[in-house]
């Protein structure tokens, strides 16, 4: 499977809240930052879980957050960061 | 009642009475050997291998980039594969992504799903990193955290956080620290230690 989404790309995380203890926070759904690296696909966690070993992979990113977006609060400086792993079936491009 | 018909009590890790988890864990266990999944053998040999890791390892490869640019280089193209150079093989299927401390950036590692952990590289992780309130505040407060491990670092410094949600894991290269040009490979090894690579703390200058 190939990667929608490219180095330095705006993306948005999917507001969603399925039931489980799935791999992308909770603390950075809904929010936008810029793909850091494209890693090599693995196996969904959301299928393997419960059983299906067999799917194609999907595409694994690393994307990277500014913390005043995450947290509108936060007190450190605006250069601050955080970097996630986030599966592509949770990524929309960024809307402009 | 075991495969080979008498009952007894599993060897674990110590006197008292097993817990609810740890009973769900034998349970599990004896299932897959009795199914012939796995051989109580090869589960005894994964446990004697994450057993083996210890900080050490790290240390040796950070001390290796220290000194070895092209190294260095390889380790931060490819983590997994340089540690394998030094034969630190990635035994449980991840890789190994490696995070370079700079004047300008400093990285800290948290994973606030669970507790992964560069375990072939590092062993097995402290308590404190697998407590909620690291894995909650290391994302949220990350400057406070670290200044609660000893660690200030001033604005112009950007903090960086990995939180390790999935496949990959990761191992801070710290700061070579000053006044230690004098120091060989060995020497500058034993100056890394596991906070370090975790990212709370800077490696000091010896003495």
């Amino acid at each position: 499977m190939t990667a929608r989404f490219g180095p330095r790309e705006e993306v948005t995380v999917a507001r969603r809240y399925p039931p489980g203890h799935l791999r992308t926070p909770f603390y950075c759904r809904g929010r936008t930052g810029v793909v850091e690296r494209v890693l090599p696909a693995s196996i969904n966690p959301e299928e393997e879980g419960f059983g299906m070993y067999d799917r194609a992979q999907v595409p694994l990113y690393r994307v990277r957050f500014r913390q005043v977006d995450l947290w509108p609060s936060y007190a450190g400086p605006a250069h601050d960061t955080v970097d996630i792993e986030i599966y592509e079936h949770w990524l929309v491009k960024a809307e402009s | 009642m075991t495969a080979h018909d008498h009952p007894h009590a599993a060897v674990g890790e110590g006197d008292e009475l097993p817990g609810y988890f740890e009973i769900l864990e034998i349970a599990l266990r004896e299932l897959l050997i009795e199914k012939g999944l796995v051989s109580a053998d090869a589960l005894r040999r994964q446990i004697e291998i994450l057993d083996s890791r210890s900080p050490a390892l790290g240390s040796r490869v950070v001390a290796r980039a220290w000194v070895d640019a092209a190294f260095k280089a390889r380790l931060l193209a490819d983590g997994s594969a340089a540690c394998e150079e030094l034969g630190v093989t990635m035994y449980d299927g991840t890789k190994l992504i490696v995070l370079e401390n700079t004047p300008e950036v400093h990285n800290l590692v948290v994973c606030t799903l669970c507790s992964c952990y560069p375990r072939p590289v590092l062993g097995l992780p402290p308590d404190w990193y697998k407590s909620r309130a690291y894995r909650s505040r290391a994302v949220r407060w990350p400057r406070s955290v670290l200044a609660e491990f000893g660690t200030n670092l001033p604005d112009d410094v950007e903090v960086r956080v990995h939180d390790s949600t999935a496949a990959m894991r990761y191992l801070v290269l710290p700061m070579r620290p000053e006044g230690t040009d004098d120091l060989d490979e060995d020497a500058l090894a034993g100056l890394v230690t596991r906070d370090a690579m975790i990212g709370v703390t800077r490696v000091a200058t010896p003495g």
